[in-house]
This record gives structure tokens, C-alpha cells and sequence, in this order.
């Protein structure tokens, strides 16, 4: 029982992110009909993010501290971080510690423009092209971003530390009533499950229960009425984008103390969102994010000991495998509409 | 000739003259000199243009003529590599069976796999091949180590059984050969300053590469070609007909697995070695760029587009900063640093973001591709000559 627990906690996270991946790219496909490869990329970009942030709160300079000497006796030169010159020491240190979750003020508005120029500027042109052509184009925007990302902050992994209030774990065992130390895990992943659920409540609460959702709704259901109601349909699917883009991003700034971020972190996510939103349902907002957390328990429960050695290697192909049974029993996913993406 | 049209036997007898003469046309700068760097004519690079050519050729047939794009090819490219692998540990460094087998086991594979996925169109059957392919990775890389050698790859070992040769000797080194003649034998011709060299596995895999092009022709021309066509132009039509579109879709994934199958045994003819990153998924982009940036649907399109690719991975990603600053040396000071400044992220490690530019800018302004481009090109001299022409003929008139 407590390895169940266990094994549903450990999916818990990873399906998070799956599900906010998986979630921003139902969004966008449909509001918009694209299928954006550069998804991924906007996850990587929002944890990058949150490497910048936490990088400008340390940004420092030399201060020369006449109370201390080093072994040659001269005074020695410290590095004090601009922010305490600001905001005093205390204040400054608690600002660093808690980087990622601050960087979450910044990744909104960052990731949301991103997202609006990457509609305005390349997929709008693309809405009468082929699914092969928004494929190949937002691939190529994937490449070209992730590389941007390589040549400014390196190819290796950038460590950024989860504030120190959560370093620990929780021991849930305790408060279930099994053994201590049974079921232990790590307080950030908590959080980022909590904080998984409330970004999913807040954009579904904003279409269910916004005018502004209500159009959109309307939109994906169908468009053309829609435009010749005399609303602008195309801005406000633009602004989905945005939305779908700073979601992606929230994801990825979260995700840093799990993953230290690196430029192909969104192509390896990418791969495995897609087969969520597939699994899922395309075009199913509810499909995407039930299919996320199905498979990243799925995932965790494949990863157990027992069940490898019954089946080797099973923890490896377990999301795909899933898929491709999915795919051919239930050809529209989990909770897919009629008439979307069929041809 | 050959069963083909005059226009086609022209574009074939191109092919073969470019390939066949590729030490010469790749190698034209002397060497020693500044621009010997842009030489392309080693066996390595020569070898793994026209292997790569192949992959494109056969990906050019499921997609240019279907239009189901696939994104896990680089699983049938794998498989073969391994299966080549194994028939050199098992019978001989010979290369004849190990291609063999890579084809037919590449074409078994790829089989099964398209029976499967070709279930689904569109962005679906897109995502199954790209599931498959990944999923043949993760087994490759973990639970069929025995099979794969996991993260170390797969090659010939002193321990192999090797049928026919008998165990190597310690020290040495399993060469791949077609009948005793070694796919590493090299001949070095000097004219002048000038140094080409053939290599005898670049003609091997050549060869293979005409013959893969005269197929892949014959495919385009013949009625089972047209039957594809009309797949990709409309297949609820198609059906309507009475036609069931089924056994051809999946008959061209087979033959394009097979062609991938074919370039992973080729690659391991002349390095005899495989590791399961080839079949990433990455590398199934990679073919998919070669493809459109050639111009898929076309005949030389793909083989245009793998060996720009290749040339310029090798090319443009060996230039650094010390050869920037020689081009550069005439221009004054403070420009110059300006120029290496701009130039410098897009060459040697950020290759791939010249080339992820260069993709997003032909599938935005040249969806059919290098060839697609050159017709414009060559239309606009075409109208310009053909207006000479016109007043040429109507002055006479007056």
C-alpha cells in the first residue's frame, strides 16, 4: 500500500508538467489548428527564465572588506551581490533564496510576449499551409531557439536550487498512518504539484467562467460564426497563444530545482507531451491534463522494481507503448471530440 | 534508355557523372591553399554523402509521393546498422550479406511498424512512427543490450564467431571488404598542387546510390508512382473509386525502410560500428530536413538536400574564430571585430542555428525546396531570354 502511494506521489510531479505542456499545446491546436513543435521550447525558455533571474539577483560586485585579511595580510576583496545594496542583507539573501518562484513574476509577461510574437510573426502566416508545413516550420523554430538558448548559457546544466524552506521532504507515511520514513518526498514537488493544479484551475476557470473564455469556447467550437458575430476572433485566439505560451513557461520555471535546466530539456518533453495530448484526446482541454498525470503515474508505477523484472525495460516504453495501444483502440484519444484532426 | 523517359535518362546520366566523378568536383582547390578547407573530397564526407542521399531518396518516396510524414525513420536507419553489425560478427567482414540483411531486416521491421501506424493519417500516423522509433531507442539503449551493446554500441570484438573468417588476431582490426577488397583502400592521385582521392567504399556505396536513384525514378514514373500521387492529392476520392489505398501507402513505407535499411548497413560497411543514437529521435528530423530542404516530391531534390546538409555539418561547423579573423584581416580594425562578432555564433558549434534558419526560411518562402528555388531562378532567365527572342522576331515585321 505505502509502495502504491509512493509510486502515485512519484508520477505526480511528472505528470504535472506533462499536463501543463500538454494543456498550452491543446490550447493552441484548438484555438488555432496548429500543431506547434516549438512547444517544448517555451517550456525550456520559461525555465531559462528562472536561471536568468536567480543569475541577475546574484549579479555582484567587488567590495573591499578591511575587517578581514587573506593570507597575505591585505584586505580582502568580497563579492556583495547589488541587491543587498538595495534592499539590506537580510532582505537580499531571502530574494536569492527564493529566486524560482519570484522569476514566476517575470516569466509571465517574458513568455506571454514571446508567445504573441511567435503567432503574430510566424504562424499566422501559416493557418491555410499543410499540418506537414506547421510541423516542419515550428521544428525549425524549435532548433533555432534552442540553439539561441545553447550559445547564450552553454550546453551544461544550470543548477538552480529551490528555495531553502523546501529542500526537505515530507514524510507522508506519518501522516497516513504507516511507518516513518515509508513514504518520503520531497516538499518542491509538492509545491510544484500544487502549483500544477492551480495554473490548470485558473486557465479552465478563465474559459468556463470569463466572457472573453465564452468567446473563445465559442471559437473552437466554430470560428466562422464566431467572426460573423462581428467579434475579432484572431485576437483573442492570439491571446490564447500567449496564454498557452506562458503556461508552457510556468512549467518550465517550476520545473528548475527538479531538472536543472539545459537547451534540449523542451525537445525530450516535447516528445512525450505530444503523445500526452494524442493519448489525451486532440483538442480535449480535460483529455490533456487527465492524460498527463494517467501517464506520469503510469510511468512511476513502470519504474518499479518488481514490475521490471517481470518485464525489463518497461519503464522506458510504457508512455509509448500506451500511445500506440490508445491510438489504435480508441483512435480519438481518451476524451477526443468528433470531427477534429480527422481528415 | 533503361526503361526511361528522355528528360529522366538525362537527370540519371547527371547522377551518375556527378557521383562517379566526386573526388574531382569536391576536391577543386588545391591543397595548401586557404580555401583547401572547403575541399569536401575525403572519403568520410564523400562517403556519407551519398549514404545519406539514399536515406533522403527512400524517405522521398513514402513522403514526397504519400505525404505521410514520418518521424521516426531513423529506427529502420538502426535496425539495419545492428543487423549489419551482427552478420559481420557472425559470418564476415565481408559486405555483401551484412547489407543483405540489413535491408530485408529493416524491411521486416518497418513492416510491422507501418502495418500499424499507417492505421491513422495525418499528425496521428506523424506521432505513432515518432513513438515507434523513440520506443526503439529506449530498447536499444537499455533492455536489448545484449543485443544492441546498449550505450557502447555494437561492434566487431576478437570474441566474434565469425563463420567464415575465423577469430581475429589480437591487434586486429576487423576491416569491412567486398571479396577481399577493402572499403578503406584508398588511392591518392597528385595533378599539380592538387590531391584526389578514391576510395573504394565511396564507389561501393555510389553504386548503391545510382541504383537507389534509378529505382526511386522508376518508382516516380510507374503506375504504382501515380497510385502514391493520387494517395497524396486525395485519398477519400481514391476510395470512392473502390480503390483501397492501404497496400500502397504501406508497400511505399516498406521501400523507404528499406532504402533506410540500406543506408544503415552502407554506414557500417564503411565504419563497422553502431550505436543506438542513430535511431534518436533527432536523427529522424534530420532525414525529414534533408528531404524538404531538397524538395520533397522531387527526384534529386533529397539527394540535393542530404549532401548540402552534410557538407555544411562538416564544413561550416569546422570554421572558428582564428579562421574567421583571416577572412576578415583586410577590413579595418573595428569592423572586422563587428563581423566576426556577427558571424561567429552562426558557424562552427552553432551550425545548427544556421541550419535550423536556413530550414524555417525554406519552408516559409520555398516549400518545394533547393529545387523549387532553382526552377525560379532559372524561370526568370528563361522569360528574360525568351522576351529577347520575342523582339527579335517582331522587328523584322515591321
Amino acid at each position: 500500500m505505502d509502495q502504491i502511494i509512493l509510486q502515485i506521489l512519484n508520477g505526480l510531479d511528472k505528470g504535472s508538467a506533462y499536463a501543463l505542456i500538454a494543456l498550452g499545446l491543446t490550447l493552441i491546436f484548438g484555438t488555432l489548428g496548429v500543431v506547434n513543435f516549438a512547444h517544448g521550447a517555451l517550456f525550456m525558455m520559461g525555465s531559462f527564465v528562472a536561471v536568468t533571474v536567480s543569475k541577475l539577483l546574484t549579479l555582484s560586485h567587488k567590495v573591499v572588506d578591511e575587517t578581514r585579511t587573506d593570507f597575505l595580510g591585505n584586505p580582502l576583496q568580497v563579492d556583495v551581490p547589488y541587491i543587498y545594496d538595495w534592499f539590506g542583507e537580510a532582505a537580499g539573501n531571502v530574494m536569492i533564496d527564493w529566486a524560482v518562484p519570484i522569476s514566476i513574476l517575470f516569466a509571465i509577461p517574458i513568455m506571454i510576449g514571446i508567445g504573441f510574437a511567435m503567432e503574430r510573426g510566424l504562424i499566422k502566416h501559416f493557418y491555410k499551409r499543410p499540418h506537414a508545413d506547421q510541423i516542419l516550420v515550428t521544428f525549425g523554430l524549435a532548433i533555432v531557439l534552442q540553439e539561441v538558448i545553447k550559445y547564450f548559457y552553454g550546453a551544461n546544466p544550470i543548477p538552480t536550487p529551490a528555495p531553502e524552506a523546501f529542500t526537505g521532504s515530507f514524510d507522508f507515511g506519518v501522516a497516513f498512518g504507516f511507518d516513518p520514513n515509508a513514504i518520503i518526498y520531497p516538499y518542491w514537488r509538492l509545491v510544484y504539484f500544487f502549483f500544477s493544479v492551480v495554473v490548470i484551475g485558473a486557465v479552465f476557470a478563465f474559459l468556463q467562467f470569463t466572457t472573453f473564455g465564452m468567446v473563445v469556447r465559442a471559437g473552437m467550437a466554430d470560428r466562422e460564426t464566431v467572426g460573423l458575430l462581428g467579434i475579432d476572433i484572431d485576437k483573442r485566439f492570439t491571446i490564447m497563444f500567449g496564454i498557452a505560451a506562458a503556461v508552457a513557461g510556468l512549467a518550465g520555471v517550476m520545473y528548475t530545482p527538479i531538472l536543472s535546466p539545459n537547451y534540449h530539456m523542451g525537445m525530450d518533453f516535447l516528445v512525450l507531451s505530444f503523445v500526452v495530448v494524442v493519448v489525451g484526446g486532440m483538442g480535449s482541454l480535460p483529455g490533456a491534463v487527465l492524460a498527463g498525470f494517467l501517464l506520469g503515474v503510469l510511468e512511476s508505477f513502470a519504474s518499479m522494481p518488481w514490475v521490471i523484472d517481470i518485464a525489463p525495460g518497461i519503464n522506458q516504453i510504457i508512455i509509448y507503448l500506451v500511445a500506440i495501444i490508445i491510438l489504435l483502440t480508441r483512435p480519438r484519444g481518451l476524451m477526443g471530440r468528433k470531427g477534429v484532426m480527422e481528415d | 534508355m533503361l526503361g526511361l523517359e528522355k528528360k529522366d535518362f538525362r537527370l540519371m546520366l547527371i547522377v551518375v557523372v556527378l557521383t562517379l566523378l566526386a573526388p574531382f568536383i569536391l576536391n577543386p582547390f588545391p591543397e595548401g591553399s586557404e580555401l583547401a578547407q572547403f575541399n569536401a573530397g575525403y572519403p568520410d564526407l564523400m562517403q556519407r554523402f551519398v549514404i545519406f542521399g539514399i536515406l533522403a531518396i527512400g524517405f522521398n518516396i513514402l513522403f514526397g509521393l504519400t505525404g505521410y510524414l514520418s518521424f521516426g525513420h531513423a529506427a529502420f536507419l538502426g535496425v539495419g546498422s545492428y543487423a549489419a553489425v551482427w552478420m559481420f560478427k557472425l559470418l564476415s567482414m565481408n559486405i555483401v550479406p551484412a547489407i543483405l540483411l540489413s535491408v530485408v531486416i529493416a524491411g521486416l521491421f518497418s513492416l510491422v511498424i507501418g502495418f500499424v501506424s499507417l492505421r491513422r493519417s495525418g499528425i496521428y500516423f506523424s506521432i505513432l512512427t515518432l513513438a515507434f522509433a523513440q520506443m526503439s531507442y529506449a530498447l536499444a539503449y537499455s533492455v536489448l543490450t545484449p543485443l544492441t551493446g546498449g550505450e557502447t554500441g555494437l561492434q566487431p570484438k576478437a570474441s566474434d564467431v565469425r563463420l567464415f573468417d575465423g577469430a581475429l588476431e589480437a591487434g586486429e582490426n576487423a576491416t569491412p571488404s567486398l571479396f577481399g577488397l577493402a572499403m578503406r583502400d584508398t588511392y591518392e592521385m597528385s595533378v599539380g598542387s592538387w590531391v584526389f582521392t578514391f576510395n573504394f567504399g565511396y564507389y561501393v556505396a555510389a553504386v548503391m546510390m545510382i541504383l537507389a536513384f534509378y529505382i526511386s525514378i522508376r518508382i516516380f514514373r510507374s503506375p504504382f508512382g501515380m497510385m502514391l500521387r493520387a494517395i497524396k492529392s486525395n485519398q477519400t476520392r481514391m476510395s470512392y473509386t473502390g480503390l483501397n489505398s492501404k497496400p500502397y501507402t504501406l508497400a511505399a513505407f516498406v521501400i523507404s525502410g528499406m532504402y533506410a535499411g540500406l543506408a544503415g548497413g552502407l554506414l557500417v560497411a564503411m565504419d563497422p560500428q553502431a550505436g543506438a543514437e542513430r535511431m534518436f529521435w533527432t536523427a529522424s528530423g534530420e532525414i525529414v530536413l534533408m528531404t524538404i530542404l531538397g524538395g520533397a516530391g522531387t527526384l534529386i531534390g533529397p539527394v540535393l538536400g542530404a549532401g548540402f546538409i552534410k557538407y555544411f555539418e562538416n564544413i561550416v561547423s569546422k570554421i572558428n574564430k582564428a579562421t574567421l579573423e583571416q577572412w576578415f584581416y583586410w577590413m579595418p580594425d573595428g569592423i572586422e571585430d563587428v563581423m566576426i562578432a556577427i558571424v561567429y555564433p552562426f558557424v562552427g558549434k552553432g551550425w545548427h542555428l544556421t541550419l535550423g534558419l536556413l530550414f524555417m526560411l525554406v519552408v516559409i518562402f520555398l516549400p518545394g525546396g533547393l529545387v523549387q528555388g532553382g526552377q525560379k531562378i532559372a524561370a526568370i532567365f528563361r522569360r528574360k531570354k525568351s522576351s529577347d527572342a520575342k523582339d527579335g522576331a517582331t522587328t523584322p515585321a515591321e
